[in-house]
């Protein structure tokens, strides 16, 4: 199944682990971040206090110079749109604007000279705001007579997305077992290292502003910005450099971004804001925080029949633009039914609006949370068959494709079981039970966790119509050039920031045209340099950039031929281009690829009329989607006095079509399951009941360190995906995916003996403990009524 | 007040505010962006530097403390083309993705491995669990370390 064949003219690029040609720069400190750049003025953003009110007056310093809504009179408000599930609008002001709707909301940017200047006069402005009670908890605020967060959504409910297949009722009916799992997925922030931050410029000659800001999408920032400041989108460049991450937040517009360029304009200079880790923490854009309620019908051989969910989102205070909130509970209900071959489903899934933070996409995006419901799911179903877990899955993996899912998915080529079998055997099971039972004699619980489960990635513009999405972010566009000097210029849509994607893209056109990476200078992140394209989220830019890539290479590929064939005198099909030349098949007879360049563009004449002066390509590609799937099992040690979790193991068997550079491949499996480790132990933002936010430093949201992430062994199926023309999947969230499953069933199967069952992440120590000492006390309830204990 | 880092090797003099951060001095004062800010309260280590042979968080120590101390940041590794070991131990495994926390634990691991160079692996881990990282899942920046710490080691 494994093949890293070459598509090229000899060399073989593709399937190598080649290293990384950006990492030179970043590795010696000449890496490009917002934050490097010098301004004349910097901004402050002065935030709400408090959670909901009606804001009264902004009390501003003397002298100082004090943004805020009123002034910003005939900019738009933030209004990302969906036109399916009964979705309602909600705007979001660049500053607020007579109301407050969470902590941390910016109502004011202050402009100083200094970044120092500018905080010490934001701590002298005062804010009079009346204070409402907020409402902080999704299903809290679904009740009657819970307070309205916007006036133009009564119910809070701001989309509401229902599905029923035709047979659900009778086979729901007909089942021999349900199975039920209450879930619950708190808060995260993505964390990206560095905080978001953005610098904007204005060209007194030309009028133009240059927006450098940390965003994972700079062509959306700039019609976003564009569409709300009202002014041509041509007098707006939007440079995305060195991003430090951005896992899906920096995707999201940021308000204060709008700001930044209408300050740029007001000012006709430069202006810069860097965002601290507090105001990422508390208003940087929050993710997951959803409530699952999973029921399973299970016939008498334990297939699962029909699956019914109700998905309730806490969407936050406003939709984040471009995606709107529906991101979140949309694809919950879409993709639910995950690995397993089950035709009937029926899922409610609302996004529910709240006096906290917006939500944003988050790396994996639902998934996270539908995948851990879906495999607690698997795991009770079994209990309650009597039946391994494992055999469970066994029984319910799709296995024959393509498959048709209830929600009309179409999946493409993969390997539930394999990898499941995979996994399987490398942590050799029965010896695990039995270390597992002599540990438990010994006091200590140990507990093995499996998730198997599909990622759907590189998917093109018809995944974002159906969710009725007026921006569909879907296709890509790359323009591979070879200029006179002979290097190749690939410009791409997608924005990469860690992926790796300049070594990955140049790796498939040094095939495609038979020369070397060194030779390729991938160009992404500016609007003035890159074609449009969407940028880089969701597993899609090494499939649809990489996609593109190789429409583009390949067009450029026939023209080297071409001109080749011309001043070679040889029949194109005898050209080879290999090892930067193109050479004649079976003589002596070359010409560098350089020296054919600087022909394409000087000695036009030669070509009669019949090639193009030149040499550059354009690709476009808008892919159906494919899915890579993974099974992750983890091994933990619950230490039952403190509610302490180890991971001692981590096992990955995942497959994500053709690896076209298996470092890099590895390295985004690492990190999604380090993340999907801190969603199932560690990381929350916490709110209490006034809708103050109690975790706004890194001492109190916990991203794993090194010490929390045990070795991770990877091991690798690749099945050639025929809905992407690299062959390529994609595999960026699937790490962050199975993780957090696999970890919290291992504590539940470690703690078993106890029957405690853990349905809430991050299973923090307070968690375990509260659930192990409710068990104790229902235990010593039921010996004193004379029933056994567990 | 007026003072004088010495980074790299080479004097900067410049008048900072008492209250300025060693970090913020290095980066605006002395142009040395390579060191990175990440939360300005001491956890994230992303702004790690060596002072006087110490790895620190340049975010907790305020620039006048720094007054004619020895400072060596991420852009005096190499010398000239030469990657020092760790950095291309980095690089050969694959311990970067985005690359913003890097020059934090290049400082970090470099600081402690030229203090200590035959520090167990389980102390190493302790080490570099003072710093985050978002993306590497930590698997290749240990495997870096280890690898850079044989090769820091027959130098």
């Amino acid at each position: 199944m494994s093949a890293h064949g070459t598509r090229g003219s000899g060399t073989t690029w593709v399937g190598r682990a080649i290293r990384r040609l950006e990492d030179p720069a970043l590795i010696t400190g000449k890496g490009r971040f917002t934050a490097d750049l010098p301004a004349i003025h910097w901004v402050r953003f002065v935030r709400s206090t408090v959670a909901a009110g009606k804001l009264t007056k902004v009390h501003a310093p003397k002298g100082a110079m004090v943004i805020t809504a009123a002034d910003l009179k005939g900019v738009k408000k933030i209004t990302p749109m969906l036109h399916k599930f009964n979705y309602r609008p909600v705007g979001q002001p660049a500053l607020a604007d007579g109301m407050v709707r969470f902590t941390g909301e910016p109502v004011a940017a202050v402009v100083a000279a200094s970044e120092e200047e500018a905080e010490d006069i934001a701590d002298q402005v005062e804010l009079s705001i009346d204070e409402t009670t907020p409402v902080t908890d999704a299903r809290r605020a679904l009740e009657a007579g819970a307070p309205q967060v916007h006036a133009e959504a009564p119910g809070n409910v701001i989309l509401e997305g229902k599905v029923k297949t035709p047979d659900f009722d009778t086979v729901w009916n007909g089942a021999h077992k349900i199975v039920k799992v209450e879930a619950r997925s708190r808060r995260q922030n993505a964390t990206p290292m560095e905080p978001r931050g953005a610098h904007a410029s204005y060209d007194v000659s030309t009028g133009r502003v240059t927006l450098t800001c940390t965003t994972q999408m700079p062509h959306l920032t700039r019609t976003a910005i564009c569409d709300v400041l009202a002014f041509p989108e041509s007098d707006l460049r939007v440079i995305a450099p060195d991003v430090g991450g951005g896992f899906g937040q920096k995707m999201s517009l940021a308000s204060e971004y709008v700001v930044l360029v209408w300050l740029a304009r007001k000012l006709k200079s430069s202006v810069a804001w860097t965002e601290d880790r507090r105001e990422n923490l508390i208003a940087g854009f929050h993710s997951r925080d959803q409530h699952i309620t999973l029921e399973g019908a299970f016939d008498r051989q334990s297939k699962l029949v029909a699956l019914k969910a109700d998905i309730v989102s806490n969407v936050g205070a406003y939709s984040c633009f471009p995606t709107t909130c529906g991101v979140e509970p949309l694809m919950a209900m879409a993709e639910m039914p995950g690995p397993y071959d089950v035709q009937q489903y029926a899922c409610l899934a609302r996004g529910v609006i709240t006096n906290t933070c917006t939500m944003a996409p988050y790396r994996g995006v639902s998934r996270p949370v539908i995948t851990f419901t879906l495999e607690r799911l698997m795991d009770k179903a079994a209990r309650a068959f009597a039946i391994d877990p494992i055999d469970i899955r066994r029984r319910n993996l799709i296995d024959k494709f393509p498959y048709k899912s209830a929600m009309g998915l179409e999946y493409d080529d993969a390997t539930y079981k394999e990898t499941l079998e995979m996994a399987v055997e490398a942590v050799d099971v029965p010896a695990f039970r039995a270390r597992q039972k002599e540990a438990r004699a010994k006091g200590r619980y140990l507990g093995i966790g499996f998730a198997t489960f599909s990622e759907r990635t590189g998917y093109g513009s018809p995944a974002f119509a159906a969710r009725g999405m007026e921006i569909t972010p879907g296709w890509e566009t790359v323009i591979v050039s070879v200029d006179p000097s002979g290097f190749v210029e690939a410009r791409i849509g997608s924005s990469p920031h860690g992926q790796g994607l300049r070594t990955t893209l140049a790796q498939i056109i040094a095939d495609a045209i038979g020369t070397t990476p060194e030779m390729i200078k991938v160009v992404h992140g500016d609007t003035d340099r890159a074609p449009y394209g969407w940028g880089t989220f969701a597993s899609r830019s090494l499939v649809i950039s990489g996609g593109a890539t190789l429409i583009a290479a390949r067009k450029v590929r026939a023209k080297l031929i071409k001109i080749a064939s011309h001043m070679l005198e040889a029949a194109p099909d005898d050209i080879v281009l290999a090892d930067g030349s193109a050479k004649v098949a079976g003589t002596d007879r070359a010409i560098p690829i350089a020296k054919l360049a600087r022909e394409a563009y000087t000695q036009t004449h030669r070509f009669k009329g019949e090639i193009e002066p030149g040499l550059t390509e354009t690709g476009h590609y808008d892919p159906p989607g494919t899915f890579s799937n993974a099974c992750h099992d983890a091994i933990v040690d619950v230490d039952a006095e403190t509610g302490h979790v180890k991971v001692e193991r981590f096992v990955v068997a995942e497959d994500a079509g053709l690896i076209i550079n298996p470092m890099i491949a590895d390295g985004q499996v690492h990190g999604g399951i380090a993340q999907g480790i801190g969603n199932a132990l560690l990381e929350e933002i916490i709110y209490d009941d006034n809708g103050g936010i109690l975790t706004a430093t890194l001492a109190d949201y916990l991203p794993p360190t090194a010490h929390e992430i045990p070795p991770i062994e990877l091991h690798h199926i690749e099945t050639p995906s025929p809905n992407s023309i690299t062959k390529a999947k994609g595999l960026g969230e699937g790490g962050c995916i199975g993780a957090p499953a696999a970890v919290v069933n291992a504590i539940n199967d470690a703690l078993s003996p106890f029957g405690v069952e853990i349905e809430e992440i991050p299973a923090t120590p307070q968690r375990i403990r509260a659930a192990l000492r409710s068990a104790e006390k229902h235990s010593a309830h039921s010996r004193a009524s004379g029933n056994p204990g567990p | 007040m007026d003072i004088t880092l010495t980074i790299n090797g080479r004097d900067h003099a410049i008048a900072v505010e008492p209250r300025r951060t060693l970090a913020d001095a290095i980066r605006e004062d002395c142009g040395q962006t390579g060191t990175h800010i990440g939360c300005e309260h001491g956890i994230c280590g992303a702004c790690t530097i060596i002072v006087d042979g110490e790895p620190i968080r340049s975010c907790l120590m305020f620039a006048v403390q720094a007054n004619g101390k020895k400072i060596r940041t991420v852009e005096g590794l190499a010398n000239g083309d030469k990657l020092h070991p760790m950095q291309q131990a980095f690089m050969d495994h694959h311990g970067l993705q985005c690359g913003f926390c890097t020059p934090g634990f290049l400082m970090l691991a470099i600081g402690v491995l030229e203090r200590e160079p035959n520090i167990s692996d389980d102390g190493l881990l302790d080490v570099l669990s003072s710093n985050l990282c978002r993306c590497t899942g930590y698997q290749n920046i240990i495997k870096a370390v280890r690898a850079a710490a044989k090769d820091m080691r027959k130098e």
